[in-house]
């Protein structure tokens, strides 16, 4: 249904009147053109379109523009403050935690998921949270090991 | 002003205006062309002047752009091959931009497969840096009135040896002119003892835009008025459509519907609207029979293959085997089999499209810009020249992006609308539409004489073709025979198949060295000392050897119950060899890998940081081929669309990963994006056997294959 959707979008109101029923995904994607979230299935199976929507990593293709309303979604474009690089952002380049880097930003916003309300998770704790994030170029291992960086630096900020 | 200088007497004949063409398209600054190098390269070659293999520009500010037809889709060459024109030149890497895969700027290239960009495109690159670098000089002796040899680079300046003040830099000796330069291998190449820039671990140029969500890809591009196109797909593979009926979505606001032949599409500017529209289209098909499946395919191959193509023959292996049947000496004889398996890269086949000045431009995710330039002319009957493809960042290809069918479509959809088009395909399309790694079977009969080498090799492979073939052990009598040969065989499938990561070489190397570990445990050997004893091949005496020692690899007959496994394979000029750990939960048939070794000779390293991140890379990606990747099908139908129910390697799965590079540095580079994903199927069915005393003959190795195997 055609409405007004207000809600926090990388730390700023925004307000969009369309079909509440659209998913985040295409709406962060074609009306707001931040297109650093990904399609990689549409089924919530990939994680490549992970956003953080009050802190929770959500998976933007599952969830419908109604789910945000008045919530705090935060994307890849919303990670880096004054030009710098978050912590996170900051570990997956100095681990080489990347190879095509399609999946790159649904990791790091799954990790930051993770990371704020775990601040120093375990190793096993870090598997599981990532199990659902598909990356095929398999730089599983650094970014496991980027995670673990981030989260002694203070990477849930 | 234009000036064309010291174009060598012996390169190839080529005109002034193709020259003159390419640099007032580059600007201003110095152009360094190059041509073809080795034979294989020239193989590739169209005419001029797209023969022209590499070239880069220096241009006033200084800064040095490289033209590639090759494309970055997470191997890092983007990165590498910086660092070999910043080498060569003598400028600092950051001093580089690399443009990649347009078929507008960059010169031809075949495509980018095969591990092929730093053996082939490599010495191509860095000779044309070389040579920029010894016309910089020539300008700069010329202007600072010092002769040549009394000049030194660094970073980008030329500076006079003993006098550091005197000194000009390339930006300023670029600077209003325009220099063209041919050349053809001639320019002498850095030693490996002079690198400042090779060799060295170097963080990808391209992970800044990629953590931030900046690094753009296909479907990431916009245009005013673009149209996201759903297009109508067959339900199996060989289905006929019997009706057709689009007048629901033709009813719908803003949909825009298009047939043409056997292309029908529904495209809105929102693509779940476009979804909507395809779900409203009434369409019924006519759906062939079956002729076989996941399970049938292997004994259809056999039946229907044709007759045998034999690439290896020494001495004769048929009296070799009969004597030893006929002397009471075992004959080993196996049949291995493995199935279709899929890319799964997480960036689906997308491409976008627009006519701009009546010309097609098409952005897409592939691996072959100028192949997909040719096919686009082709489908669309008009003119390569009226055909641009731009290569974005490539979302993961592993060779299913060799395929362009979505560049193809895009391209015939912005003609025929006339708006920019945008064609995404799914996740159930990419599963549908996939290349796969084709099913092959192989069929080994092998003997051991009483010293415990191995006296004959029989070797039958159907369908995965020869690649990683070679016998690599000193059998005195040996046949390899292929029938079909790979790529010959289109008819024998029910749907694409293609290049997938090392294209066959998986398969044969699981048969190979699966049927060695079979006769070592036969002969009471120690897995090591018996490939030790029966190779006289030096580079992979050596990987294994090293493979061996890292891992700590403890000499035992197997089964031993320890779960250690060996392979060793060769693939795009590298030698790998992995040692690996298994734990096999004998109740549910479960494999996990503990730790995976490997030791890789891959000549001389150009980014050992590079070169580690493609071995764990395969690793990680091999588990899955080997473990839980098979395709199910019946007949042209797919029964696996979603990755729900086709799994892929996921992070509970990591084994501890060790990557040794072995020191070559005689040997110019080789391969290293897909030797080590070669030897995985093997390394874990033999550890499987080691931890078990089971033997699996069949990739994946599944739970319920272990379990069966286990005579559980």
């Amino acid at each position: 249904m055609q409405r007004t959707i207000p809600f926090r979008l990388n730390g700023k109101p925004v307000s969009i009147e369309t079909d509440d029923q659209r998913s985040l995904l295409w709406v962060l994607r074609t009306d707001l053109a931040l297109t650093g979230t990904k399609y990689g299935c549409g089924e919530g199976l990939c994680g490549a379109c992970t956003v953080g929507v009050n802190g929770q990593a959500v998976r933007s293709c599952a969830t419908s523009l109604a789910d945000v309303r008045g919530k705090d979604v935060v994307t890849i474009e919303g990670l880096e403050r004054n030009g710098q690089l978050h912590a996170l952002q900051q570990a997956f380049v100095d681990h080489d935690a990347l190879q095509c880097g399609y999946c790159t930003p649904g990791m790091i916003m799954n990790a930051w998921a993770l990371l704020q309300r775990t601040p120093r998770p375990s190793r096993q704790q870090i598997l599981e949270a990532m199990e659902g994030n598909l990356c095929r170029c398999g730089a599983h291992r650094r970014i496991v090991a980027a995670i673990e960086t981030a989260a002694g630096q203070g990477g849930a900020a | 002003m234009t000036r064309l200088v010291e174009v060598e007497a012996d390169a190839p004949s080529a005109s002034e205006v193709d020259r003159r063409t390419f640099c007032k398209l580059l600007g201003g600054g110095i152009v360094v062309l190059v041509t073809g190098g080795s034979s294989e390269l020239s193989a590739q070659q169209r005419g001029y002047p797209e023969d022209l293999n590499a070239y880069l520009r220096i241009a006033e500010d200084g800064r040095v752009t490289v033209f590639s037809g090759k494309i970055e889709m997470g191997q890092g060459v983007h990165t590498s091959l910086a660092q070999m024109a910043a080498e060569e030149l003598g400028v600092e890497l950051d001093a580089i931009t690399m443009v990649m895969g347009d078929t507008d700027l960059c010169p031809w290239d075949a495509g980018t497969w095969g591990s092929l960009t730093t053996r082939m495109f490599g010495p191509a690159l860095r000779a044309a840096a070389a040579e920029a670098r010894a016309v910089l000089l020539n300008l700069a002796a010329e202007r600072l009135g010092v002769a040549r040899e009394h000049l030194v680079v660094s970073r980008g300046v030329v500076a006079v040896r003993d006098d550091a003040a005197r000194k000009v830099s390339y930006g300023a000796l670029a600077r209003g002119q325009q220099i063209a330069r041919l050349v053809d291998h001639k320019a002498v190449l850095k030693a490996v003892q002079d690198f400042e820039v090779m060799g060295r671990p170097t963080k990808r140029l391209d992970a800044g835009d990629k953590v931030t969500g900046k690094a753009q890809y296909a479907g990431d591009l916009h245009r005013p008025g673009l149209l996201h196109a759903r297009l109508l797909r067959p339900p199996v593979h060989g289905a006929t459509r019997t009706s057709l009926d689009l007048s629901r979505p033709k009813a719908m606001p803003g949909v825009v519907v298009v047939e043409d032949g056997d292309l029908v599409a529904v495209l809105h500017a929102d693509p779940e609207q476009a979804e909507a529209a395809l779900a409203a289209v009434d369409v019924r098909w006519s759906r062939p029979e079956p002729t076989f499946d996941t399970e049938s395919v292997g004994d259809y191959f056999v039946k229907n293959s044709a007759p045998g193509e034999v690439r290896v023959e020494k001495g004769d292996v048929a009296t070799v085997l009969a004597a030893s049947r006929a002397a009471g000496v075992p004959v080993f004889a196996s049949t291995f089999r493995t199935g279709y398996v899929a890319h799964v890269p997480i960036e689906p086949h997308t491409a976008m499209a627009e006519m701009l000045d009546g010309r097609v431009v098409v952005s897409a995710g592939t691996q072959t810009p100028f192949g997909a330039q040719a096919r686009i002319a082709q489908a669309l009957g008009i003119d390569e020249k009226s055909v641009r493809v731009l290569t974005p960042f490539v979302g993961g290809g592993f060779g299913g992006k060799s395929a362009v069918g979505q560049a193809i479509e895009a391209a015939r959809l912005a003609k025929l609308t006339g708006r920019p088009v945008m064609v995404a395909w799914t996740r159930a399309e990419e599963f549908f539409f996939d290349a796969f790694d084709p099913a092959a079977v192989v069929k080994i009969a092998s003997a051991l004489d009483r010293e415990g080498r191995i006296s004959a090799w029989d070797y039958h492979v159907y369908a995965a073709g020869t690649r990683a073939a070679e016998v690599l052990y000193d059998p005195p009598a040996a046949r390899v025979t292929s029938s079909p040969a790979r790529g010959a065989s289109s008819t024998l499938h029910p749907f694409a198949v293609g290049p997938w990561r090392a294209p066959g070489a998986g398969t044969n190397v699981f048969a190979r060295e699966s049927q060695v570990d079979i006769m070592a445990a036969a002969g009471k050997a120690d897995p090591l000392a018996f490939r030790l004893r029966n190779t006289s091949d030096a580079r992979a005496q050596r990987v294994l050897r090293t493979a061996a020692e890292a891992f700590g690899w403890k000499p035992g007959v197997g089964p031993t119950g320890r779960g250690q496994g060996l392979a060793v394979g060769i693939d795009s000029g590298t030698y790998c060899a992995l040692a690996a750990e298994v734990v096999v939960d004998r109740a549910t048939g479960a494999i996990r890998v503990v730790r995976v070794v490997a030791a890789q000779d891959m000549g001389l390293v150009v980014n050992p940081a590079g070169a580690r991140l493609q071995i764990e890379g395969c690793i990680t990606m091999g588990l899955g081929y080997v473990l839980s990747e098979e395709l199910r099908f019946r007949g042209g139908e797919i029964l696996d669309t979603s990755l729900a129910t086709y799994t892929i390697p996921q992070f509970s799965w990591l084994p501890q990963i060790e990557a040794v590079l072995v020191k070559n540095d005689e040997l110019s580079p080789q391969g290293g994006g897909e030797p080590a994903i070669v030897p995985m199927g093997a390394v874990i069915a033999n550890a499987v056997f080691d931890a078990t005393g089971a033997r699996l003959f069949r990739l994946p190795l599944t739970p319920e294959r272990v379990k069966a195997a286990l005579g559980g």
